[in-house]
């Protein structure tokens, strides 16, 4: 049963107020996006009942943690919220055997939301901690010590799992190792995943839906394929610039080109292959505004494969700068293209034409790849 | 050869002040730690005094403190038929005024540096405040625990100017090893002040080498 977290939750600290509300179906991974000082870190730790300053209304399904105006304030212990810090403050004096087990004594009993077992030694399985069962904490790199955190709070059985950050102190070759655990937590476990971060690329490789937070206030929640084509957001993504997500569908490998054939909207894609996906399974693409060019015909003497018919749904191109960004319509899903305002000018473009998108990159979402179309 | 009965009233004293340091020490130094109360350094300040105060001033007020006429004095009194000064529970009494600070320091030092991080772990793991604190803030004070412990024990054990003030020389009861040797240099049996002083000496000793090497080892540990 998927329940559903309503939060709206007000604290200021000297200039800085935060005054947030969403109201969320929890299932899968709903991701915090914004930038450093936004808020997000204080908006965790008043959901799970860290902060008896917030003020405001806090629930999970039916059951109440926080009502400041009822003076309900749930305790962080009794809410069955699982943290997972930055600094994941694994305990110095115990092992990390003795460190999963902290939460796994406390926790018998407890079902997860999903009513799947959690157990210790398929914890330890999905995370590869068994080498490091014996170790001090103060022996383990910050990988190590974001997955042993993540196992210790998965073994609190909670409702909800709650992540600050979790990746942020690692190096890039770190976040690849733990990101497709991260991502398969809801699906193995039963447990619905909030997890907060200012990098766009783990919000896009690992979000099902998306709040997104700036100056304290919550400025757009949904889907992520539809909050990342909104253009308010556009602003925080940064160097992102402005990337797309569109579902695909795969249709056949041809091992004889190393190419596998996707579908979108009825047109044909071409990627490099992509071992282990069977037919007929939906993906989630990314495509980068820079790497869409436009052509008022289909090019027959270009390198590039993937031509796409869209229409122009909009165009957005200041006075100043050389780029214009151009959102396209692709069989119902959003495209967006970054040509030069000359290329605009000269092509004649305008909303409502048909044109041609040629796609120089695309790039996969891992955690698609990873099989799990999480059914929003 | 002297008698050791002060030597042994001293163990006595000095055990059951660290037994009683470390029951309101504790949550005196975690809430000093953790309290972001304006009255903080008042408190700190107080708890301080001791270190600074000669042992007469201490013992002088210690000594209307104990007296039947005072709140606390007058409840012992009525309670046991006893009065608190020249007694054996008046000086526990005033031991623990005397050594809080060497309880409540290493204490208070320890908590602060261990922060908040380990607790709120704890909490989301479903720690109630009390199974946190015995299962992670404790163990991981334990260098404060046993520090606290040792130096009270030893300050006690080394007292003397408060015990003289509040507690007179009264075998068994008040007369402690420091007040045996004042005694026995007073009466210039020279031999035995000898005996009770070298005992002290060694034993203060043997604590602080304890305290030094039990910090050193528990460093490398964390």
């Amino acid at each position: 049963m998927v329940e559903t977290l309503s939060v709206r939750l007000a604290r200021r600290f000297g200039d800085f107020a935060l005054d947030a509300a969403f109201a969320l179906p929890l299932s899968g991974i709903t991701v915090v996006f914004g930038p450093s000082g936004c808020g997000k870190s204080t908006l965790l730790r008043g959901i799970a009942g860290l902060d008896r300053e917030a003020r405001g209304e806090v629930r999970l399904g039916g059951e109440i943690w926080l009502d400041s105006a009822a003076r309900i304030f749930v305790p962080a212990h009794r809410r069955g919220a699982g943290l997972v810090f930055q600094d994941a403050r694994l305990f110095d004096h115990l092992d990390v055997a003795g460190n999963l087990a902290f939460a796994d004594r406390r926790s018998r009993g407890q079902g997860g939301g999903s009513g799947l077992d959690v157990d210790r030694d398929g914890v330890i399985a999905a995370l590869d901690l068994a080498p490091l069962l014996p170790r001090r904490p103060a022996r383990l790199s910050g990988g190590e010590r974001q997955r042993v955190a993540l196992g210790r709070a998965l073994l609190s059985r909670p409702r909800l799992l709650l992540l600050d950050e979790p990746l942020s102190a690692l190096d890039r070759a770190r976040k690849i190792g733990i990101l497709p655990r991260l991502a398969a937590v809801p699906e193995r476990f039963g447990i619905p995943v909030v997890m907060v971060t200012h990098a766009i690329e783990e919000a896009v490789q690992l979000a099902d839906r998306m709040v997104v937070l700036e100056g304290g206030r919550v400025i757009a929640t949904g889907e992520t394929i539809e909050v990342l084509a909104r253009p308010e957001i556009y602003p925080l993504t940064g160097r992102f610039e402005a990337g797309v997500l569109i579902e695909a569908r795969v249709e056949e490998h041809r091992p004889g080109d190393a190419l596998t054939r996707l579908s979108v909207a009825g047109q044909e894609l071409v990627m490099p292959m992509l071992e282990g996906l069977a037919p007929g399974q939906p993906v989630r693409l990314r495509i980068r505004a820079r790497d869409v060019a436009l052509a008022l015909s289909p090019p027959r003497d270009s390198s590039i494969r993937n031509i796409l018919r869209v229409a122009i749904v909009g165009i957005e191109a200041g006075d100043e700068g050389a780029f214009a960004e151009l959102m396209l319509d692709l069989g119902g899903q959003r495209l967006r293209a970054r040509i030069t305002r000359a290329s605009l000018r000269d092509l004649g473009l305008g909303p409502g034409m048909e044109v041609f998108a040629l796609i120089k990159s695309v790039s996969f979402d891992r955690r698609w790849i990873a099989g799990n179309p999480a059914q929003s | 050869m002297p008698s050791l009965g002060p030597l042994w009233l001293s163990i006595q004293l000095a055990a059951l002040t660290t037994l009683v340091l470390l029951l309101i020490g504790t949550p005196l130094a975690l809430w000093l730690a953790r309290s972001r109360a304006r009255i903080v350094p008042v408190v700190e300040a107080v708890t301080a005094l001791p270190l600074v105060l000669p042992p007469t001033v201490l013992g002088f007020y210690l000594l209307l403190l104990l007296s039947p006429d005072s709140v606390l004095g007058g409840f012992w009194l009525r309670l046991t038929g006893e009065t608190l000064t020249f007694s054996f529970p008046g000086l526990v009494v005033a031991s623990v005024f005397y050594s809080l600070p060497f309880m409540v320091q290493p204490l208070q030092a320890a908590f602060a540096a261990i922060g908040r991080g380990p607790v709120e772990a704890a909490q989301t793991l479903r720690a109630g405040p009390l199974d946190a604190f015995l299962s992670v803030t404790v163990p991981l004070a334990g260098r404060g625990f046993l520090t606290g412990a040792i130096l009270s024990f030893a300050h006690t054990m080394g007292e003397f100017g408060v015990v003289l003030m509040v507690g007179g020389s009264i075998p068994g009861q008040t007369r402690v090893i420091s007040i045996a040797i004042f005694e026995h240099v007073e009466t210039l049996e020279y031999a035995q002040a000898h005996l009770l002083s070298a005992i002290l000496l060694a034993f203060s000793f043997a604590v602080l080498v304890m305290v030094y090497a039990l910090n050193g080892r528990w460093r490398i540990h964390g």
